[in-house]
Formats: structure tokens, sequence, C-alpha cells
């Protein structure tokens, strides 16, 4: 057993706690984080005076100066560490991992680690973003990266348009059975190859929903959380993280990232395999993000999505279901906290489509244009 | 009249837009050979801070593109629907531009020739496809 593999079990998610998900007029992101900090302490049934350790994912549209401490300040809570970590959406697993870091190294013993954001009612200035000096050749947004990724995996594997529909519409149909989900319709392949291009090969729903919301976590020793009484505690069996950094042009390839170093540190901590899998919950900004990680991971064999995924492959009654609440392409936009919410209530067995004896939920997170990732695997709930 | 976007010109990056206004398309290389785009104070690869620029041939071939049926800047309304593209150079380094040509004709792979072009006081390295 090494240092890795000896973390096994060894922390918690004790409490899960998220807003509503879609348009919320009026609400800043310091009240959306303080309502899903509340829900996941009342879910872990724990006092806030136990909280003393606040970890933030700072806001993508609206970064602010000291953001942490104004949370921690407006939570009434005076931490012994944290702030906010801007890594785009794997940073909701790094922080997890810096609690576990900080908890293990006698820093502090119960950490919250939150998100929250509100773009759809507030700006999206910032994913319409000029994208450097390279502005001057009218290189804006956060999609036209992924745009660019998608083209080349198209280029070098012959991915289809038809490829890329089955992935969304297998988020799509489990968010549209979510009643919780800001987006509850499912998606046909003619939608799909109808809707309008913005920016070309991006189809419209190969692109994730905007949304304003926030979601929290609350992380501890699986002993803290026995000792404590907490009822639902899911154990993180594996952990890790890669980042490409890169900006695209000096990538060595478009069509594989980090995620394939992310990937087998989890793998490795938790002793499973891809085969081992029951469910799992894919970051899914744009499709092409969600592909390359299912071939990252060893799911999928490289450029055949198309051929591996058929007949319902992801879905609900499938081998291996996917964003089983939707995903960002329908349950909420969210930067990927909500897919590890959802994989925590797999865990406990109270999703909304709940996969049967599912003993464990691996879920990804990443961030940037694919700049940054993390992986997590999830085991069952007191078992 | 709305303006393009500019560049963030710096010392470091200085000596590539101060070329391009004469024509020339300049890459950085280390003492150790690694070459790279954009300019920068450090090798990338070695963290080297001996660095010549070199004038590239103008070659390049086309990686990936993208076509805004949108703008996202009032500038390039006009434009629409228009390209942007990464383009490695025939000495290895890589770069966004714009390809000038329609965009329907736009082809994985395709050889490409630099054409640096005026916009306003700005030049830019654009390129057009290489018949030869």
């Amino acid at each position: 057993m090494n240092e890795l593999t000896k973390m096994r079990g060894k922390y918690v998610i004790a409490g899960i706690g998220h807003t509503d998900y879609g348009k919320l007029p009026g609400r800043s992101t310091i009240s959306l984080n303080t309502e899903a900090c509340k829900s996941a302490l009342i879910d872990a049934q724990i006092e806030k005076s136990l909280v003393d350790a606040l970890f933030v994912k700072v806001p993508t549209s609206a970064k602010e100066f000291m953001y942490g401490q104004k949370l921690a300040e407006a939570m009434g809570i005076r931490p012994k560490l944290g702030g906010s970590w801007d890594q785009g959406g794997a940073a909701n697993m790094a922080l997890i991992s810096n609690a576990m870091s900080a908890i293990e190294t006698g820093q502090c013993e119960v950490a919250l680690v939150c998100y929250a954001d509100n773009p759809r009612s507030g700006s999206r200035q910032v994913y319409a973003r000029p994208r450097g000096d390279d502005a001057v050749y009218g290189w804006f947004s956060t999609a036209a990266g992924y745009g660019l990724i998608h083209r080349r995996h198209m280029i070098e594997f012959g991915t289809k348009p038809e490829d890329f529909a089955q992935f969304a519409m297998a988020s799509r149909r489990h968010g549209a059975l979510n009643p919780k989900a800001q987006l509850k319709v499912p998606l046909s392949l003619e939608q799909y190859m109808n809707a309008p291009m913005q920016i070309e090969p991006l189809r419209r729903d190969d692109c994730c929903l905007v949304s304003d919301g926030g979601a929290a976590l609350v992380i501890m020793s699986e002993k803290r959380a026995r000792d404590l009484g907490v009822p639902n505690p899911v154990p993180i069996l594996g952990l890790g993280q890669g980042q490409t950094s890169a900006e695209l042009p000096a990538r060595e390839s478009l069509t594989s990232t980090e995620a394939v170093v992310s990937a087998k540190t989890a793998f490795q901590m938790s002793g499973f395999q891809p085969k081992d899998i029951d469910v799992i919950q894919i970051y899914d900004c744009f499709t092409v993000a969600g592909m390359m990680t299912l071939e990252d991971y060893g799911f999928c064999p490289k450029g055949q999505f198309g051929a591996w995924s058929k007949g319902g492959y992801l879905e609900i009654d499938g081998a291996l279901p996917m964003n089983t609440s939707g995903g960002l392409l329908s349950e909420t936009g969210m930067p990927g906290l909500q897919l590890i919410i959802e994989g925590v209530r797999q865990m406990r067995g109270v999703a909304n489509l709940q996969v049967a004896k599912a003993r464990n939920c691996l879920i990804s997170n990443q961030g940037g244009t694919m700049h940054t990732h993390a992986t997590m695997i999830l085991g069952r709930c007191n078992d | 009249m709305i303006e393009f976007p500019q560049p963030d010109i710096t010392d470091t990056s200085r000596p590539f837009w101060d070329a391009l206004n004469q024509g020339d398309l300049l890459f950085q290389e280390c003492e150790h050979h690694h070459r790279w785009l954009p300019f920068r104070d450090f090798c990338p690869t070695c963290l080297s801070d001996k660095l010549t620029v070199v004038k590239a041939c103008g070659r390049a071939k086309l990686i990936s593109w993208v076509i805004y049926n949108t703008s996202m800047h009032d500038a390039f309304k006009n434009e629409l629907p228009y390209n942007v593209s990464l383009v490695q150079l025939e000495e290895g380094p890589k770069m966004m531009t714009n390809i000038l040509i329609p965009n329907e004709e736009l082809r994985a792979e395709m050889p490409l020739q630099l054409r640096v072009v005026d916009r306003g006081d700005l030049k830019l390295a654009k390129f057009v496809p290489d018949f030869n």
C-alpha cells in the first residue's frame, strides 16, 4: 500500500447542498453560496461551528478580490484556512483534494467546498471574451476553443455530427426526466442536426447551458463522520488531477489531454479499472470535451465513440449510465459541482434516475479549454 | 467607426509586431533550438533566456479552424462569416490566424503561404493557399 492507496475511503463527502438551477435574478453569488452551504450543513446534520475551512471556487463571471473571506464573513464563520481558487471547472475536485490534504496534515477537520455564479441573470461577457492578442483575428469566446478541438477530432478520427449527437442525446434524455433540471427537453438526432451553428462546427446542442446557481459539499474524514453521527457519508475512493495548461496553439495534440494522467491517479488510488465502474458523471461543457474524457480515461477506444456508444450504451438502461441527472447540457451549466452531487445521490441510492446496484460512481471535472482536469471515484454510502 | 481589437504590445512582443510591420513573420528559438510562438522571455521547454528571433519561410499547413456566423465584437460584424484558423509553420511553431479564401474551401492539412495584410496602423500575419 502506498501513500496514494492509503487515502482510499479515508475521506468522505458528508453533506451536499444546492440552490435551484436556472435563472435566479437578483441573487448575489454570496447569497447563492450561503444557501448552498446551509443546505449542505443541514444534509450532513452538523453545526456551522464545526466548519474550520472554507474552500471556494471563484465565480467565473464575477471575480472578486478576497472572495473567500467575504463569504466566510457572510456565513459568520472564522475558518482556520480557506480562500478562493481559480482553476476553471476542475477547481471543485482540486478543492476537495486541498481539503483532504489540509485535514491529513492537521490544519483543519471539517471543510466546506462551494461554488456559485449568476451568469444567466448577470453578465455572460466572460464567455465571449477576447482570447489574448489573437483577438486581432476575431478569436473570441470559450466556445470557439472547443470548436477548434471538435473540428480537429473530426479531422483525425472521422468523427461525425451523429456521434456528437449521440453524446448529447444521452445527457438530454436524463435531464428531461429530472424535474429539477433547467432544460427538460429530450433531443432527437434531427433536432441536433438542424439547430443553428453560431460557431461552426459546433451546433447549439453541443454547448452547455448558462445557469445561475450555487452548490456545496462538506468534506471530513471517514472517522470524523462516524464520530459525529453523519447519516449518509459517501466515501472518496479515488481522486486524481492533471493539467495540460498550454493554450491551444502550443499543445502538441488537440485531441488528448492530461485527463489521461488524472484518471490514472484516480484509478490507482481506488484500485479500480474502467471495466469496474458502474455509473459515470462526465463534464459535458461541450460534447467533444465529454467524448475525449471517455477516450482518455480508457472507457472508449480513441476515435470510436459512435460505434462504442451506440444502442444507448450511456443511457439509464444501458451498460454504463452517464450524466444521470442531465449534466451541464441539461441539468445546469454550473461548472461541475452538480456532477459530484449527483454522484453522491447515486451512492446513497436516492438519485432521480437511480442505477440499480451501482457500487461506485466515477466523476470528471475539467476547466478552461481543457486546460485542467480532475477525476473522482465515489463508493457506496455506509457500505 | 468601431475599432478592431488591438494587441497588447509589450517590450517582449514588440520585435514580433515591428518585424510584421516590415512584412516578416518571426518566431523565437533558444540556444537549444526549441522554437515557439508567441514571444516570451524564457524558453517554455528548457527555460533558457538565450533567445534569438528567426524569420519564418512563410509556408504553413492548416491544423483546424472554426467559422463565426455571429460576431462577439462589433468590428467583425461586416466580416461574417469569417474563419479563425490554427496553422503550423513549416519550422514548427503554431499560431492562430485567418485563411483568406472562402470558408467552404478550407481543408485539413492544406498547404498555406503567408500573406501580411494591413489593418489600419497594424499589419497582421494571415495565410492564403499555397499552390506551389
